[in-house]
Protein backbone atom coordinates (compact mmCIF):
# COMPACT_ATOMS: atom_id res chain seq x y z
CA UNK A 1 0.00 0.00 0.00
CA UNK A 2 1.96 2.73 -1.49
CA UNK A 3 0.28 5.95 -0.80
CA UNK A 4 0.74 8.66 -3.47
CA UNK A 5 2.90 11.54 -3.16
CA UNK A 6 1.53 15.15 -3.22
CA UNK A 7 1.71 17.15 -6.00
CA UNK A 8 4.78 18.94 -7.45
CA UNK A 9 5.71 21.28 -4.58
CA UNK A 10 6.33 24.22 -7.45
CA UNK A 11 2.49 24.41 -7.85
CA UNK A 12 2.03 25.18 -3.65
CA UNK A 13 1.41 27.72 -0.87
CA UNK A 14 4.28 27.30 1.23
CA UNK A 15 2.34 25.61 3.90
CA UNK A 16 1.75 22.72 1.29
CA UNK A 17 5.14 23.02 0.16
CA UNK A 18 6.46 22.40 3.92
CA UNK A 19 4.03 19.20 3.76
CA UNK A 20 4.95 17.88 0.70
CA UNK A 21 8.90 18.06 1.69
CA UNK A 22 7.70 16.34 4.96
CA UNK A 23 5.33 13.91 3.08
CA UNK A 24 8.82 12.94 0.99
CA UNK A 25 11.19 13.02 4.24
CA UNK A 26 8.67 10.34 5.33
CA UNK A 27 8.63 8.58 2.29
CA UNK A 28 12.51 8.35 2.18
CA UNK A 29 12.59 7.56 6.19
CA UNK A 30 10.60 4.19 5.41
CA UNK A 31 11.92 3.44 2.45
CA UNK A 32 15.32 3.10 3.95
CA UNK A 33 14.14 1.47 7.16
CA UNK A 34 12.37 -0.93 5.24
CA UNK A 35 14.92 -2.53 3.47
CA UNK A 36 16.30 -5.33 5.26
CA UNK A 37 19.56 -4.32 5.18
CA UNK A 38 19.11 -1.62 7.41
CA UNK A 39 17.89 -3.92 10.05
CA UNK A 40 21.34 -6.09 9.49
CA UNK A 41 23.09 -2.42 10.07
CA UNK A 42 21.36 -1.94 13.25
CA UNK A 43 21.86 -5.35 14.81
CA UNK A 44 25.64 -5.46 13.96
CA UNK A 45 25.79 -1.71 15.54
CA UNK A 46 24.05 -2.69 18.47
CA UNK A 47 26.28 -5.70 18.69
CA UNK A 48 29.02 -3.07 19.28
CA UNK A 49 27.08 -0.82 21.08
CA UNK A 50 26.37 -2.09 24.70
CA UNK A 51 30.21 -1.79 25.31
CA UNK A 52 30.08 2.04 23.79
CA UNK A 53 27.31 3.18 25.42
CA UNK A 54 29.44 2.84 28.53
CA UNK A 55 31.88 4.67 26.81
CA UNK A 56 28.96 7.24 26.20
CA UNK A 57 28.09 7.21 29.61
CA UNK A 58 31.55 8.05 31.10
CA UNK A 59 32.01 10.76 29.08
CA UNK A 60 28.74 12.74 29.90
CA UNK A 61 29.72 12.03 34.11
CA UNK A 62 33.17 13.81 33.23
CA UNK A 63 31.61 16.52 31.50
CA UNK A 64 29.59 17.24 34.39
CA UNK A 65 32.20 16.80 36.93
CA UNK A 66 34.51 19.14 34.91
CA UNK A 67 31.99 21.65 36.44
CA UNK A 68 29.95 22.02 33.04
CA UNK A 69 26.47 23.00 33.78
CA UNK A 70 23.44 20.10 32.65
CA UNK A 71 22.76 22.78 30.01
CA UNK A 72 26.10 22.83 28.17
CA UNK A 73 26.24 19.09 28.57
CA UNK A 74 23.31 18.00 26.77
CA UNK A 75 24.44 20.73 24.30
CA UNK A 76 27.26 19.58 23.60
CA UNK A 77 26.64 15.48 23.62
CA UNK A 78 23.54 16.37 21.23
CA UNK A 79 25.66 18.50 18.65
CA UNK A 80 29.49 17.61 18.64
CA UNK A 81 28.77 13.79 19.04
CA UNK A 82 31.83 12.65 19.36
CA UNK A 83 33.19 10.50 22.23
CA UNK A 84 36.95 11.35 21.74
CA UNK A 85 37.09 14.93 21.03
CA UNK A 86 34.54 15.70 23.94
CA UNK A 87 36.80 13.78 26.22
CA UNK A 88 40.52 15.76 25.28
CA UNK A 89 38.25 18.88 25.15
CA UNK A 90 36.59 18.99 28.49
CA UNK A 91 40.18 19.55 30.47
CA UNK A 92 40.57 22.01 28.28
CA UNK A 93 37.75 23.90 28.52
CA UNK A 94 37.60 23.21 32.86
CA UNK A 95 41.32 24.62 32.43
CA UNK A 96 39.95 27.92 30.42
CA UNK A 97 42.58 26.97 27.36
CA UNK A 98 42.39 29.30 24.91
CA UNK A 99 39.40 28.69 22.21
CA UNK A 100 42.16 27.79 19.53
CA UNK A 101 43.75 25.11 21.69
CA UNK A 102 40.04 23.40 22.47
CA UNK A 103 39.25 23.07 18.79
CA UNK A 104 42.74 22.12 17.72
CA UNK A 105 42.61 19.36 20.15
CA UNK A 106 39.49 18.03 18.99
CA UNK A 107 40.66 18.77 15.19
CA UNK A 108 43.57 16.09 15.90
CA UNK A 109 41.93 13.75 17.75
CA UNK A 110 39.09 14.01 14.97
CA UNK A 111 42.05 13.86 12.07
CA UNK A 112 40.97 10.15 11.86
CA UNK A 113 37.43 11.30 10.69
CA UNK A 114 39.24 12.97 7.87
CA UNK A 115 41.17 9.94 6.57
CA UNK A 116 37.45 8.16 6.97
CA UNK A 117 36.07 10.31 4.55
CA UNK A 118 38.62 10.45 2.12
CA UNK A 119 37.75 6.46 2.38
CA UNK A 120 34.09 7.22 2.01
CA UNK A 121 34.22 9.70 -0.63
CA UNK A 122 33.38 7.18 -3.50
CA UNK A 123 30.91 5.69 -1.87
CA UNK A 124 28.86 9.25 -1.05
CA UNK A 125 29.78 10.97 -4.29
CA UNK A 126 26.53 9.85 -5.92
CA UNK A 127 24.60 12.15 -2.96
CA UNK A 128 24.15 15.71 -3.18
CA UNK A 129 26.32 17.82 -1.18
CA UNK A 130 24.05 18.31 1.65
CA UNK A 131 23.34 15.03 1.90
CA UNK A 132 27.03 13.71 1.93
CA UNK A 133 27.65 15.78 5.02
CA UNK A 134 24.71 15.02 6.96
CA UNK A 135 25.57 11.35 6.33
CA UNK A 136 28.83 11.65 6.97
CA UNK A 137 28.44 13.72 10.18
CA UNK A 138 26.38 10.53 11.73
CA UNK A 139 28.62 8.20 10.71
CA UNK A 140 31.04 7.28 13.59
CA UNK A 141 34.04 4.71 13.99
CA UNK A 142 31.93 1.65 14.31
CA UNK A 143 29.83 2.27 11.90
CA UNK A 144 32.56 3.28 9.32
CA UNK A 145 34.32 0.33 10.28
CA UNK A 146 31.03 -2.33 10.40
CA UNK A 147 30.41 -0.09 6.44
CA UNK A 148 33.71 -0.65 5.11
CA UNK A 149 33.98 -4.24 5.85
CA UNK A 150 30.82 -5.56 5.13
CA UNK A 151 31.06 -3.18 1.73
CA UNK A 152 34.59 -3.67 0.39
CA UNK A 153 33.70 -1.41 -3.24
CA UNK A 154 31.64 1.32 -3.63
CA UNK A 155 28.18 0.97 -5.20
CA UNK A 156 27.90 0.58 -8.56
CA UNK A 157 23.96 0.45 -9.36
CA UNK A 158 21.26 1.76 -7.49
CA UNK A 159 20.49 -1.44 -5.85
CA UNK A 160 23.63 -0.88 -4.41
CA UNK A 161 23.04 2.44 -3.69
CA UNK A 162 19.94 1.49 -1.71
CA UNK A 163 21.27 -1.02 0.18
CA UNK A 164 24.80 0.44 1.30
CA UNK A 165 22.49 3.51 2.28
CA UNK A 166 20.17 1.47 4.21
CA UNK A 167 22.92 -0.67 5.72
CA UNK A 168 24.76 2.51 6.69
CA UNK A 169 21.79 4.41 8.24
CA UNK A 170 20.70 0.91 10.22
CA UNK A 171 24.31 1.08 11.78
CA UNK A 172 24.08 5.39 12.43
CA UNK A 173 20.59 5.55 14.14
CA UNK A 174 21.49 2.62 16.38
CA UNK A 175 24.50 4.48 17.32
CA UNK A 176 23.04 7.55 18.09
CA UNK A 177 20.27 6.56 19.53
CA UNK A 178 22.44 4.49 22.20
CA UNK A 179 24.98 7.00 22.58
CA UNK A 180 22.23 9.45 23.46
CA UNK A 181 20.20 7.53 25.39
CA UNK A 182 23.53 6.50 27.64
CA UNK A 183 24.80 10.24 27.70
CA UNK A 184 21.86 11.41 28.67
CA UNK A 185 21.75 9.38 31.81
CA UNK A 186 24.81 9.48 32.57
CA UNK A 187 24.66 13.74 32.70
CA UNK A 188 21.81 13.35 34.64
CA UNK A 189 23.15 10.65 36.96
CA UNK A 190 26.89 12.29 36.34
CA UNK A 191 26.76 14.24 39.90
CA UNK A 192 25.12 11.72 42.20
CA UNK A 193 27.84 9.02 41.27
CA UNK A 194 31.38 8.25 42.88
CA UNK A 195 34.22 9.76 39.81
CA UNK A 196 35.69 6.78 39.27
CA UNK A 197 34.16 3.32 38.54
CA UNK A 198 36.81 3.07 35.76
CA UNK A 199 32.97 2.30 33.17
CA UNK A 200 35.09 4.27 29.87
CA UNK A 201 36.98 0.94 30.40
CA UNK A 202 34.14 -1.00 29.01
CA UNK A 203 34.16 1.35 25.51
CA UNK A 204 37.93 0.79 25.34
CA UNK A 205 37.27 -3.27 25.35
CA UNK A 206 34.56 -2.90 22.81
CA UNK A 207 37.25 -1.03 20.53
CA UNK A 208 39.33 -3.68 21.00
CA UNK A 209 36.75 -6.43 19.93
CA UNK A 210 36.10 -4.40 16.70
CA UNK A 211 40.21 -3.87 15.96
CA UNK A 212 40.66 -7.63 16.22
CA UNK A 213 37.79 -8.36 13.62
CA UNK A 214 39.53 -6.07 11.11
CA UNK A 215 42.95 -8.38 11.71
CA UNK A 216 42.37 -10.11 8.37
CA UNK A 217 46.09 -9.95 6.96
CA UNK A 218 48.90 -9.89 8.14
CA UNK A 219 49.84 -6.87 7.21
CA UNK A 220 46.89 -5.33 8.78
CA UNK A 221 48.01 -6.88 12.16
CA UNK A 222 51.60 -5.14 11.39
CA UNK A 223 49.45 -1.86 11.32
CA UNK A 224 47.62 -2.47 14.64
CA UNK A 225 50.99 -3.26 16.25
CA UNK A 226 52.92 -0.40 14.70
CA UNK A 227 50.36 1.73 15.43
CA UNK A 228 49.66 0.21 19.29
CA UNK A 229 53.17 0.90 20.37
CA UNK A 230 53.36 4.57 18.64
CA UNK A 231 50.93 5.75 20.19
CA UNK A 232 52.12 4.56 23.57
CA UNK A 233 55.48 5.92 22.56
CA UNK A 234 54.10 9.05 21.73
CA UNK A 235 51.61 9.41 24.61
CA UNK A 236 53.75 12.07 25.84
CA UNK A 237 52.82 14.60 22.57
CA UNK A 238 50.32 17.50 23.37
CA UNK A 239 46.39 17.66 22.06
CA UNK A 240 46.73 13.69 21.79
CA UNK A 241 48.64 13.94 18.59
CA UNK A 242 50.27 10.45 19.00
CA UNK A 243 47.11 9.09 17.56
CA UNK A 244 47.43 11.12 14.32
CA UNK A 245 51.34 10.24 14.43
CA UNK A 246 50.68 6.43 15.17
CA UNK A 247 48.25 6.48 12.63
CA UNK A 248 50.94 7.65 9.79
CA UNK A 249 53.75 5.90 10.78
CA UNK A 250 51.31 2.53 11.12
CA UNK A 251 50.11 3.08 6.97
CA UNK A 252 53.80 3.64 5.89
CA UNK A 253 55.12 0.75 7.59
CA UNK A 254 52.38 -1.49 6.60
CA UNK A 255 53.00 0.18 2.79
CA UNK A 256 56.55 -0.34 2.89
CA UNK A 257 56.37 -4.20 4.10
CA UNK A 258 54.00 -4.86 1.32
CA UNK A 259 54.80 -7.60 -0.93
CA UNK A 260 56.20 -5.83 -4.23
CA UNK A 261 55.91 -5.63 -7.28
CA UNK A 262 51.91 -5.62 -6.89
CA UNK A 263 50.31 -8.32 -9.42
CA UNK A 264 48.44 -6.59 -12.18
CA UNK A 265 45.13 -5.11 -12.03
CA UNK A 266 44.88 -4.85 -8.03
CA UNK A 267 43.77 -2.48 -6.06
CA UNK A 268 42.66 -1.72 -2.40
CA UNK A 269 39.32 -2.92 -2.83
CA UNK A 270 40.57 -6.22 -3.91
CA UNK A 271 42.64 -7.05 -0.56
CA UNK A 272 40.07 -5.85 1.39
CA UNK A 273 38.44 -9.59 3.27
CA UNK B 1 23.25 23.56 37.05
CA UNK B 2 21.53 25.22 34.14
CA UNK B 3 23.46 28.21 33.52
CA UNK B 4 25.23 28.52 29.80
CA UNK B 5 28.36 30.15 29.60
CA UNK B 6 28.98 32.42 26.37
CA UNK B 7 32.11 30.91 25.90
CA UNK B 8 31.57 27.43 26.28
CA UNK B 9 28.82 27.75 23.93
CA UNK B 10 31.21 29.19 21.34
CA UNK B 11 33.64 25.68 22.40
CA UNK B 12 30.67 23.74 21.49
CA UNK B 13 29.30 25.47 18.32
CA UNK B 14 33.40 25.21 16.85
CA UNK B 15 33.41 21.40 18.19
CA UNK B 16 30.41 20.90 16.15
CA UNK B 17 31.78 22.65 13.22
CA UNK B 18 34.84 20.02 13.79
CA UNK B 19 32.64 17.23 13.67
CA UNK B 20 30.81 18.43 10.59
CA UNK B 21 34.26 19.14 8.84
CA UNK B 22 36.44 16.40 9.50
CA UNK B 23 33.90 13.83 8.99
CA UNK B 24 32.61 15.23 5.49
CA UNK B 25 35.99 16.76 4.89
CA UNK B 26 36.70 14.97 1.23
CA UNK B 27 33.12 14.99 0.64
CA UNK B 28 32.80 19.36 0.54
CA UNK B 29 34.50 19.01 -2.77
CA UNK B 30 32.90 17.92 -6.23
CA UNK B 31 36.14 18.13 -8.34
CA UNK B 32 36.96 15.37 -9.76
CA UNK B 33 40.36 13.68 -8.90
CA UNK B 34 41.53 10.20 -8.19
CA UNK B 35 44.06 9.64 -5.02
CA UNK B 36 47.60 8.38 -5.84
CA UNK B 37 47.65 4.52 -5.94
CA UNK B 38 50.20 4.14 -3.16
CA UNK B 39 47.55 6.22 -0.61
CA UNK B 40 44.61 3.86 -2.02
CA UNK B 41 46.80 1.27 -0.90
CA UNK B 42 47.57 2.59 2.36
CA UNK B 43 43.59 3.24 3.47
CA UNK B 44 43.20 -0.44 4.30
CA UNK B 45 45.70 0.15 6.94
CA UNK B 46 44.27 3.35 8.43
CA UNK B 47 41.33 2.81 10.45
CA UNK B 48 42.85 -0.51 12.44
CA UNK B 49 45.82 1.73 13.10
CA UNK B 50 43.22 4.42 14.25
CA UNK B 51 41.35 2.02 16.36
CA UNK B 52 44.30 0.73 18.08
CA UNK B 53 46.17 3.94 18.40
CA UNK B 54 43.12 5.38 20.43
CA UNK B 55 42.68 2.54 22.74
CA UNK B 56 46.25 1.40 22.75
CA UNK B 57 47.29 4.03 25.52
CA UNK B 58 44.16 3.38 27.49
CA UNK B 59 45.09 -0.17 27.86
CA UNK B 60 49.01 -0.18 28.43
CA UNK B 61 49.28 3.52 30.21
CA UNK B 62 45.87 4.62 31.73
CA UNK B 63 44.07 1.61 32.69
CA UNK B 64 47.49 0.80 34.13
CA UNK B 65 47.54 -3.29 33.39
CA UNK B 66 51.83 -2.29 32.27
CA UNK B 67 51.44 1.28 33.65
CA UNK B 68 50.77 -0.14 37.10
CA UNK B 69 53.19 -3.18 36.74
CA UNK B 70 55.63 -0.33 36.01
CA UNK B 71 54.73 2.31 38.94
CA UNK B 72 54.18 -1.11 41.37
CA UNK B 73 57.51 -1.60 44.00
CA UNK B 74 56.70 -5.32 44.16
CA UNK B 75 57.68 -5.89 40.07
CA UNK B 76 61.34 -3.82 41.01
CA UNK B 77 61.15 -5.90 44.72
CA UNK B 78 60.96 -9.24 42.86
CA UNK B 79 63.99 -8.98 40.72
CA UNK B 80 66.14 -7.86 43.50
CA UNK B 81 64.93 -10.03 45.87
CA UNK B 82 67.80 -12.74 47.01
CA UNK B 83 66.75 -16.18 45.60
CA UNK B 84 66.03 -18.21 48.65
CA UNK B 85 63.05 -15.68 49.31
CA UNK B 86 61.64 -15.77 45.82
CA UNK B 87 59.82 -18.89 45.98
CA UNK B 88 57.64 -17.28 49.08
CA UNK B 89 57.05 -13.99 47.57
CA UNK B 90 55.67 -15.61 44.42
CA UNK B 91 53.47 -17.83 46.58
CA UNK B 92 51.87 -14.81 48.13
CA UNK B 93 51.13 -13.06 45.52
Amino acid sequence: MIMPLPPDPGELPARGRLGAWLARRVDTWARTARHPLFWVGAREMAGVSIGLTAWAFMTSVAMVKSGMSITESVLMSLLVFAGSAQLAAIPLIAADAPLWVVLAAAFCVNLRFVVFSLHLRPYFMHLPRFKRLYLGYFTGDVTYVLFTRRFPRPPETEGQRRAQGSYLWGGNVTNWVFWQSLSMLGIFLGAALPSRWGLEFAGTLALLAVACSMVTTRLRALSAITAAAAAVVLFGLPYRLNIVAAIAVAVAISLYAEPRPPAAGDDAGARDA
Amino acid sequence: MHELDGWTLLAILGMTAISVITRGFFFISEREWTLPEWAQRGLQYAPIAALTAVIAPDILLTEGVVGAVLRDARTWARWRRPVSTSGVGAAVT
